[in-house]
């Protein structure tokens, strides 16, 4: 009987041993050795991969960095407001609401990529009708190949993940809480940063970490709506892997990136849960 | 005359009417669909008063209070707070507060930082905020509590903390929604007497909802009988115990005979009454107010004294014959139904003193009168509410 627990762990521990950590593994291996596709690669223990990953590509990292988290901000922005309304003011409508939240996303992420691209094109149906038809943009202006337009493709694409973490989280919060703080003289606004707010913030570490972290990683925007400058650190672990062959180097990225992102939501979790303390 | 604290002027409240928050009609008389919460009442409750509203589930109460605290906006009518109109301020403008029925603790903050939410808010300093916590939370017996999460308190305990967040502002009514109803029996008991002693320590005045009957006569000054989005009866507990006016406050507050009867002339302060099986009783005229239609003469089962048929009634008495029909001992009395010549039951009970054992109570198929004084009845309005009917339902409330 006391091996129950353990039997029932026994298929998700497998799965993880499988499927992550014998990769993870691998990888680390890989990072840490030397040689090339054709004459094979042997696990030497040097870290000049690692070297090379931060003297060469600080302006990738940084550009992830930045708008990774241009992006969760602005989702953070959008989708608080939505996830608000749906779960306050939603009434019977909210399965639908939350449903349209959800509903283009059944299209791929590449086709709805490339659609922003179509949509937002030097002269397609948005800037080809405000430059020729009203005439209020130069011609010469371009929306598609900059980096405003991988932030607003990045922040399009991840936006339910922000969305429906809060709206769980505003939803399970009693709204006898809201008129508690209206009778003890908190005003509507009171009301929200006092009490509404401390409460969702479950949902807004959640959201912003199912945000952040798949958009460090991203490189779909980058390629489809950005330029040679606008490079993220996905594009540059992609093009080592796939086309460079060069796959210590590939892995010492990835790796980075990874130490990066557990140190940065550490840092997030701390702050969030002193704020919640002295709410 | 003590002060009013809050006055209540025609104040209606309908849900689901079509056009909004604002009735449809002017004076806010029902339109086709929805529903009457609350039904045009005129309240005046006194500084310093424990007021209770008491009713059967759905007659209005907590909409009542809901409006009276500006969570809820009256469809027609008026709210008046120490004299100042606040029917359309907000909440955090009115100098009241509440306890609400699951209470409704912030459960991100500590105990402390629950009770002193509204000084924060008002800008209290920091000083006096800290004394006027601690103040209170000795007051309802959790001092050393501060640091705790809602969480890791007992339910009993969260009631106090409630109960604290909400005075240790001072406000000049509290309203409190079947605060204890979320307590076992004992704990509830117990929480009656310190709520009585607390609001009789602070002075402020109390707006009680509840649909426990001995929880508000033991704890009122004054209760008001809610039924259908309207009270029926305003007065203090022992008034409306002894003097109900309606069928639906009879039967709510205790335990009742109802007799059907005729009116059959008035002599000397009294009036006679004839009843379904062609007995008259007498009744003091000064029960009789403007009770119309077919009335009911009511007179509570302790009331009530038998005596062998040979035997004469106390002079003045009321009496009445019947057959007994059952009788169960309950230990400090013995109750009795009775069954009168036109098939009426009547409850009597019986304090178990002069019979001490069991085998010397009166047995059923026994024949007795029932005798009481006249000064105990009242008289009820026939129609109405849906009170208890039945004896048995009666007895089951008994
Ligand atoms: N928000 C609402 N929308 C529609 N109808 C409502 C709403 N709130 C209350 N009602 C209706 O108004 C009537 C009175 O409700 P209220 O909550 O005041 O009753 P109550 O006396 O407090 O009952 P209880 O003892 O069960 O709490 C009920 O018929 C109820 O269904
Ligand atoms: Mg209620």
């Amino acid at each position: 009987m006391a091996a129950a627990p353990f039997l029932l762990l026994a298929p998700g521990t497998l799965w993880l041993l499988i499927f992550f950590v014998w990769p993870t593994l691998q990888m680390l291996l890989m990072s840490v050795s030397t040689g090339s596709l054709d004459d094979g690669y042997q696990v030497t223990g040097s870290l000049d991969a690692y070297g090379t990953a931060i003297s060469r590509f600080p302006k990738q990292f940084g550009n992830s960095l930045l708008y990774g988290g241009a992006a969760t901000v602005l989702d953070f922005l959008i989708g608080f407001p939505v996830a608000y309304t749906v779960a306050f003011r939603g009434g019977r409508y909210k399965n639908l609401l939350l449903f349209l939240v959800i509903a283009p996303f059944f299209t791929s992420f590449l086709i709805r990529t490339i659609s922003w691209k179509t949509l937002l094109g030097d002269e397609g149906p948005l800037l080809g009708f405000l430059k020729h038809s009203l005439g209020v943009l130069p011609a010469e202006f371009t929306v598609t190949g900059t980096s405003f337009a991988v932030v607003a493709g990045i922040t399009y694409n991840f936006l339910p993940f922000m969305i429906l973490p809060l709206y769980v989280a505003l939803e399970k919060i009693d709204p006898a809480l809201i008129e508690a703080a209206n009778d003890l003289y908190a005003s509507r606004w009171q009301a929200f940063r006092r009490v509404t707010f401390p409460l969702a913030l479950p949902g807004v570490f959640a959201g912003s970490i199912l945000t952040f972290i798949p958009a460090l990683g991203d490189y779909v925007n980058a390629t489809l709506l950005g330029n040679p400058q606008t490079q993220m650190i996905g594009n540059v672990i992609l093009s080592r892997y796939l086309t460079l062959n060069d796959y210590p180097l590939a892995a010492a990225l990835s790796f980075i990136l990874m130490a990066g992102i557990i140190v940065a939501v550490t840092i997030y979790a701390r702050f969030l849960g002193t704020e919640q303390l002295t709410g | 005359m003590a002060d009013v604290a809050v006055r209540l002027t025609q104040l209606t409240k309908r849900f689901g009417d079509p056009a909004g928050r604002r009735s449809a009609t002017a004076d806010g008389s029902p339109t086709a669909e929805g529903v009457t919460a609350v039904d045009h009442i005129d309240l005046e409750v006194e500084d310093g008063e424990f007021f209770s509203l008491l009713g059967p589930s759905g007659c209005g109460k907590t909409t009542t209070l809901r409006m009276i605290g500006g969570f809820e906006q009256p469809t027609f009518g008026r709210i008046e707070l120490q004299g100042e109109d606040v029917t359309w301020l907000p909440p955090y403008r009115r100098n009241v507060n509440t306890v609400f029925q699951n209470y409704a603790l912030f459960p991100h903050l500590s105990v402390f930082e629950n009770v002193a939410f509204g000084l924060r808010r008002r800008k209290v300093p920091i000083a006096e905020v800290k004394r006027r916590v601690s103040e209170m939370l000795e007051l309802v017996e959790l001092p050393g509590f501060e640091r705790r999460k809602p969480s890791q308190i007992s339910g009993g305990q969260a009631q106090r903390v409630a109960l604290a967040r909400a005075l240790v502002n001072k406000p000049a009514v509290l309203l409190l929604d079947e605060p204890l109803g979320a307590l076992d029996l004992k704990l509830r008991r117990q929480m009656q007497v310190e709520l009585k002693r607390i609001q009789e320590e602070v002075g402020i005045t109390f707006i009680y909802v509840t649909h426990d009957q001995e929880e508000a006569m033991t704890m009122s000054d004054r209760i008001a009988v809610m039924n259908r989005g309207r009270y029926e009866q305003l007065g203090d507990p022992e008034v409306l115990y002894e003097r109900p006016r309606t069928r639906f406050v009879a039967g709510f507050l205790g335990v009742s005979n109802l007799l059907p009867a005729t009116m059959d002339g008035q002599a000397d302060g009294y009036a006679a009454f004839r009843l379904g099986d062609g007995t008259t009783v007498r009744v003091p005229t000064t029960v009789l107010e403007d009770q119309s239609g077919s009335v009911a003469v009511g007179v509570r089962p302790e009331k009530i004294r038998m005596h062998e048929t040979d035997q004469a009634s106390p002079p003045g008495f009321n009496s009445l014959g019947g057959t007994i029909v059952d009788a169960s001992y309950i230990g400090v009395s013995t109750q009795y139904i009775v069954r009168m010549a036109d098939g009426r039951r009547v409850t009597v009970y019986e304090q178990n003193v002069e019979r001490a054992t069991k085998s010397e109570l009166w047995k059923t198929g026994e024949q007795v009168v029932l005798a009481w004084s006249p000064d105990h009845c009242f008289v009820v309005e026939e129609g109405g509410g849906a009170a208890p009917e039945s004896d048995e339902e009666l007895n089951a409330v008994a």
